[in-house]
């Protein structure tokens, strides 16, 4: 009976370790994004807890005199955007590799999964060149353009396994009913990998929201910041933080991105660790 | 009538469905690729893009650099420190993640935060924390009595000034790194530990086999192939990446104390539009890309065969 009580307050105890060193830097977002000025502002005052009456000035500032709010919508636009052309471009190539393309598909399958692991400040100068090439400096277009480069590749491969989950004779029956092959694909073998669909938008969409060193390395423009460089390079002017703002900032834009990656959580990592050429 | 024919067969179709991938992907990726090579044995700069090729110049020219050099030691540092405690933890919060317990969905999206949230988001919460001023872990010390007092562990001062000393700051890009990388290598060890069946552990526990003699003689050999592709890519991912540093230290505190490569590369070749200095350091990632490259390639050969 001790032991027991002994071993449960050793895991409690674990857990309670890992969870304030993960959840730590949130929770002070939390709690310094409703801080007043000047309780913040205070060395002697408690930072863990609202020693005065809870305020919402600096999330006033953060969404009416800041650019907090285009960011947000900078980053959806273009998660859009990528979203819609990483379905486009990996859908019929992972259904290619998956069902038509036989031996060889294997190779090129992995040949696209090894660009997925080309990192991007291995490309990102060269890439720069590409972006002022184009005339997109400055705009989100050459985000639009740049970031399907990590989103296809991974997504194709995760796709890529999902075809090859769906029994075939599902298809073939739909040819021996007098479907074209491509009729086959667009009636049966679509509607049967919406959850894999859907895997991947959030993953690319989350992906596109996580990205940071190209739009580091493409954007100056403070109107045309993706939410990530915004609030790490707008909202310090200088030596002045505008901290409540800067922490109710990255909190609200976070919370909603883990979430949906947090759904799709245990597809993501199979399709990492590639526990699916190993089987 | 020919045409919907055409598209019956499959040598045809299946190169069809391929083509737009692999377009762009040779002109986004294969492309850039290539360039960055060719940058790097020329003289190419943001101003003058009628580049010569210079072989070897820039190469030896960054290897001269001491900037250069203690960047790659500290990528070395950086990498090797975060993925050794990595890897330690992420075994210790495996064991604690299998178990059953209340509220374990919400404590579970806790735990994963620091990996599902945007990063670069995530480390602006610790650029508070370690606060120069108002650093919430140093009022914690002063009010432990380990900072602040004449006679305190720390020193008399009322601050640590994390991000502003070379070896705290190191330290503190080195936690965070950990911080935003322990949830990952978590989750590909508990995807890798729920595919070992149980009755292999339940036996060697009838035969008498004690925790770290199951760990080490059970689970850790079965979890090998998990735990290699989770140390090659953590490490390709550490030794790369640059945005920690960049929003914490942007490289400093003076005197390039926490730049690493990928910030060194990022400096020269866009901040300062040196393309070809810039992709020569970059060119640094490649041994331990190739490196990965090679034992993916033999993964999924075994994968063939068995």
């Amino acid at each position: 009976m001790l032991k027991k009580i002994f071993s449960k307050s050793y895991f409690y105890g674990g857990l309670g370790v890992f969870l304030v060193f993960s959840a730590a830097p949130f929770y002070i977002m939390l709690i310094t994004m409703f801080k007043r000025s000047h309780d913040l502002f205070g060395p002697t005052n408690n930072p863990f807890w609202l020693n005065e009456a809870p305020t919402l000035e600096h999330l006033d500032l953060l969404f009416n005199q800041t650019l907090f709010p285009r960011f947000l919508l900078n980053t959806f636009l273009v998660g859009l955007a990528v979203v819609v052309i990483t379905v486009l471009l990996a859908v019929p190539a992972a259904i290619s590799l998956a069902r038509l393309a036989g031996r060889w598909g294997e190779s090129v399958g992995i040949g696209i999964f090894l660009t997925y692991l080309i990192p991007p400040t291995l490309l990102f100068i060269p890439l720069s060149r590409v972006v002022s090439f184009l005339g997109l400096q400055n705009s989100l277009w050459s985000l639009v353009l740049v970031y399907p480069t990590f989103t296809v590749p991974f997504c194709t491969w995760l796709l890529m396994s999902f075809f090859k989950s769906i029994p075939k004779d599902i298809e073939e029956q739909a040819l021996v009913d007098g479907c074209s092959r491509i009729g086959a694909m667009a009636r049966v073998l679509l509607p049967l990998s919406v959850p894999g669909i859907i895997t991947v938008v959030v993953f690319s969409f989350t992906l596109v929201a996580h990205e940071y060193i190209y739009a580091l390395s493409f954007i100056q423009d403070s109107a045309n910041k993706t939410i990530g460089i915004g609030m790490t390079t707008e909202l310090v002017r200088g030596d002045v933080f505008y901290w409540g703002a800067l922490m109710g900032g990255a909190l609200i834009a976070s919370i909603p991105v883990a979430v949906l990656y947090t759904i799709f959580l245990d597809r993501i990592i199979s399709g990492m660790t590639m526990s699916d050429v190993r089987r | 009538m020919r045409m919907p024919r055409l598209f019956e067969r499959e040598t045809v179709l299946a190169p069809l469905m391929l083509v737009p991938v692999a377009l762009y992907m040779l002109l986004l990726v294969g492309f850039p690729f290539l360039m960055a090579f060719v940058y790097s044995f020329s003289n190419v700069t943001v101003g003058n893009p009628e580049f010569h090729m210079t072989g070897f110049g820039n190469f030896s020219a960054v290897l001269r650099d001491p900037v250069f050099l203690k960047s790659l030691l500290n990528t070395c540092i950086f990498t090797f420190t975060s993925i050794g405690l990595v890897l330690v933890l992420s075994n210790m919060l495996t064991e604690l993640l299998m178990r059953e317990f209340r509220f374990k969905w919400l404590i579970r999206f806790l735990i994963m935060l620091p990996w599902t949230a945007p990063i670069a988001l995530g480390t602006i919460g610790y650029l508070w924390f370690l606060d120069s001023v108002f650093s919430p872990l140093d009022w914690l010390l002063r009010s432990w009595g380990l900072l602040g007092k004449p006679q305190a562990l720390l020193g008399p001062m009322s601050n640590l000034y994390w991000l502003g000393r070379p070896g705290l700051a190191m330290a503190s890009v080195i936690v965070v790194h950990i911080w935003r990388l322990l949830p990952l290598a978590t989750m590909i060890r508990i995807a890798g530990m729920n595919s070992i069946p149980r009755e292999v552990i339940e036996a060697a526990q009838v035969d008498g086999a004690g925790y770290y003699r199951r760990l080490f003689h059970i689970v850790l050999p079965l979890l090998l192939p998990v735990i290699s592709v989770t140390v090659l890519f953590s490490t390709l991912f550490t030794f790369t990446d640059m945005t920690v540093v960049w929003v914490l230290t942007k490289g400093g505190p003076p005197d390039n104390s926490t730049q690493v490569l990928a910030s060194l590369a990022f400096l020269k070749g866009i901040q300062g539009g040196d393309l070809a200095q810039g992709a020569a350091v970059s060119l640094f990632f490649f041994p331990v890309l190739a490196g990965l490259a090679a034992v993916v390639l033999r993964l999924a050969k075994k994968a063939v065969v068995t």
